[in-house]
């Protein structure tokens, strides 16, 4: 009755043997091909530098301004950039700035990257069921294995560095502009997906008429949440190398500093926010068409 | 562009809608119902439909929802494949069309417009009515010319730079028909394109198209389930039941011989003074026919409702129907136009009436 009580496991030295095999297996592949990686990635290595550079190097008022610019032509709004403004010289006051400009630099690249990704894979699974039944569980793991359990294969693969924190980001941040864009097309209107069809539209001239148009207020609100997820993995990037805002809350969380958590924390949530309502305003203003409405 | 079509023809077309149509359709041909085609999960929409539909003009489809109308319309530009039976333009078989031939038929050759409209609200109406030439390829500034010319001519000149969101329903159907005319196809499909708007608004789009028709002259089908639309539309009419043809024929025919109860019941209700005409009520001139000049003149081609305004006006009891060449074609009396404007069968109190007691003399 010893099974009933205690669940039947595999014999430890053959559990040890496979757990062998199968590290040995991913370090051969490693060694053999740790190399190649690092080449194809290299390009998206010097794009994150350029883009880390410019945001550091460029004097800070230039930014400053760029940063407000940017959320004015984006969102219209001046309750956004007023309270941005607010955010910007409250991180720069507190010493922050150099940190912040990083992090901002990581997630532009992030989401870039996320975006360039994503979307293509969005319409393509949108497209095609069989797409679909393969991509989404592969989403589901990504969304819910815990994030330091990738770390580890990226880290022997590519060591620590920007590029394998990106690659970590990207992966964590990817799955809902890609949920969102496949949603987002599929929800179109069949009438006018009809309308396109009968005066003879390619498939091509349907995609870019109607689909990704009409689905782009769900895709944009998919940028939103990758934009929030890559600035939640900050702090677990910043485990294997990235800089930025992350690194001296993990300073602080090894040596109890409270102060230094928190102001760092907080300069986090200051541009989420920022990038969160600025990214929604230009949402909605792209569906200025919808809100002028007959009779109201 | 714009190059007349000599007919549509479709024959013994069968749709049946399911998992597996083909297995069906030999039992739907052998006469399989459509309960008992339910029974297997299968709807069926269309059953040996055979119909020519002549160049330039307006034939009406009409039928009730379920009937199986929107279905038969999208097999004209294959938007819905058929399960079998062969749809022919200009006798080119739509169905045998190559992805890219179909594609091009659907650009140069058809033109629709849709019950819901189907526009794109993220576009003005200027670039929604231009949608089918972009599609095609036109360029720009001809786009815009064509484009802009259609908005003036189905009275949206103003709102060229407005959203569909911002116009009422009639206008945005304005939007479609100008969308539809802009490619200038041969062939315009209309899928229940009036029965989203309000009586009054579809009685001035049905003007809007009839006066555009006298221009135009496109090979027109149209599809309804309002039976006055309907006549006052179609120079040809089909009627449509459960998926298969009932009747087909003009207006008229419909009216004065419907084919079965079904059709019977249909036209019940309608003012049968607006549709029939002079001519099929009128005795042809002959001998020991003499007409008059003394008499009112109708054309054979009037309603008898207006032929019965000029004989009451001139206070006469018969009207001369006037002219072929000149010479008067037939004499129409008061008796015989009322007799066929009324339904008896309607008036069951007539025969109450007639078989009451005699009527005691006033004093």
């Amino acid at each position: 009755m010893e099974w009933f009580t205690t669940f039947p496991t595999m014999d430890n030295e053959r559990l040890t043997a496979l757990k062998k095999a199968i590290d040995e297996g991913f370090r051969n592949f490693t060694r053999a091909y740790g190399e190649s990686f690092e080449i194809a990635f290299e390009p998206l290595k010097i794009f994150m530098i350029w883009v880390e550079r410019l945001m550091t190097t460029t004097p800070w008022p230039i930014i400053l301004v760029g940063i407000l610019a940017i959320a004015w032509l984006a969102s219209r709004s001046l309750k956004i950039v007023v309270g941005a403004a607010l955010a910007l010289f409250a991180i720069g006051y507190f010493g922050m700035w150099d940190d912040t400009m990083k992090t901002i630099a990581m997630i532009v690249v992030a989401t870039l990257t996320a975006l360039v990704i994503g979307i293509p894979l969005g319409v393509v699974m949108s497209f095609s069921k069989r797409m679909r039944s393969v991509v989404m569980p592969i989403l589901d793991v990504m969304q819910t294995m815990p994030s330091f359990v990738y770390l580890i294969p990226v880290v022997m693969l590519l060591g620590i560095g920007k590029v394998p924190g990106l690659i970590a980001v990207v992966i964590y941040a990817l799955p809902p502009v890609i949920r969102l864009t496949d949603l987002g097309i599929r929800l179109v209107d069949r009438d006018v997906i009809e309308a396109a069809d009968a005066y003879g539209s390619s498939r091509w001239q349907r995609l870019a008429n109607v689909q990704l148009p009409l689905a782009l207020p769900t895709i944009m609100a998919g940028v939103n949440q990758t934009i929030m997820m890559a600035l939640s993995m900050v702090v677990v990037a910043s485990m294997i190398g990235v800089q930025g805002l992350g690194q001296p809350v993990l300073k602080a969380i090894a040596n109890q500093y409270f102060t230094l958590g928190v102001f760092n924390g907080f300069a986090i949530v200051g541009i989420a926010i920022i990038f969160d309502r600025v990214s929604q305003e230009f949402g909605r203003r792209l569906q200025k068409h919808r809100e002028i409405v007959h009779g109201h | 562009m714009g190059t007349r079509i000599d007919g549509i023809k479709l024959r013994h077309v069968y749709k049946i809608f399911g998992s597996e149509p083909a297995a069906y359709v030999e039992r739907v041909k052998a006469g399989m119902t459509k309960t008992e085609l339910l029974a297997h999960n299968h709807v069926l929409g269309l059953r040996d439909i055979s119909m020519d539909i002549p160049g330039g003009a307006i034939q009406v489809v009409m039928g009730l929802s379920g009937s199986g109308k929107s279905t038969l319309i999208r097999h004209i530009n294959r938007l819905i494949e058929p399960t079998a039976g062969e749809v022919l333009v200009d006798d080119v078989a739509v169905v045998k069309m190559t992805p890219t031939e179909l594609r091009e038929f659907r650009r140069t050759r058809t033109a629709m417009v849709f019950q819901k409209f189907g526009l794109l609200p993220h576009w003005t109406v200027l670039d929604n009515t231009m949608f089918g030439l972009k599609v095609r390829g036109t360029a720009p500034a001809e786009r815009r010319d064509t484009a802009m010319r259609w908005i003036e001519r189905v009275g949206l000149k103003g709102f060229e730079e407005k959203y569909p969101n911002q116009l009422s329903g009639g206008m945005q159907q304005r939007v479609g028909l100008a969308r539809a005319l802009a490619n200038d196809a041969p062939i315009l499909l209309m899928d229940e394109a009036f029965s989203a708007l309000d009586p009054l608004i579809r009685v001035d789009m049905q003007t809007v198209l009839l006066d555009l028709q006298t221009e135009i002259r496109k090979t027109i089908v149209f599809i309804t389930h309002d039976l006055d639309e309907a006549l006052r539309l179609g120079d040809h009419i089909a009627i449509l039941r459960d998926g298969a043809l009932v009747q087909k024929g003009t207006a008229q025919d419909i009216v004065m011989t419907p084919a079965d109860d079904y059709v019977a019941s249909f036209v019940k209700e309608v003012n049968r003074g607006r549709v029939i005409l002079v001519e099929s009520v009128m005795t042809a001139i002959g001998a020991g026919l003499v007409a008059s000049d003394s008499l009112p003149r109708v054309a054979a081609k009037d309603p008898i409702e207006l032929a019965s305004k000029v004989m009451s006006d001139a206070g006469a009891g018969q009207a001369v129907a006037c002219c072929e060449a000149g010479r008067p074609v037939g004499m129409v009396t008061m008796r015989d136009v009322i007799n066929t404007m009324t339904t008896p069968a309607a008036y069951p109190s007539i025969a109450r009436l007639a078989a009451a007691e005699p009527i005691a003399d006033v004093a």
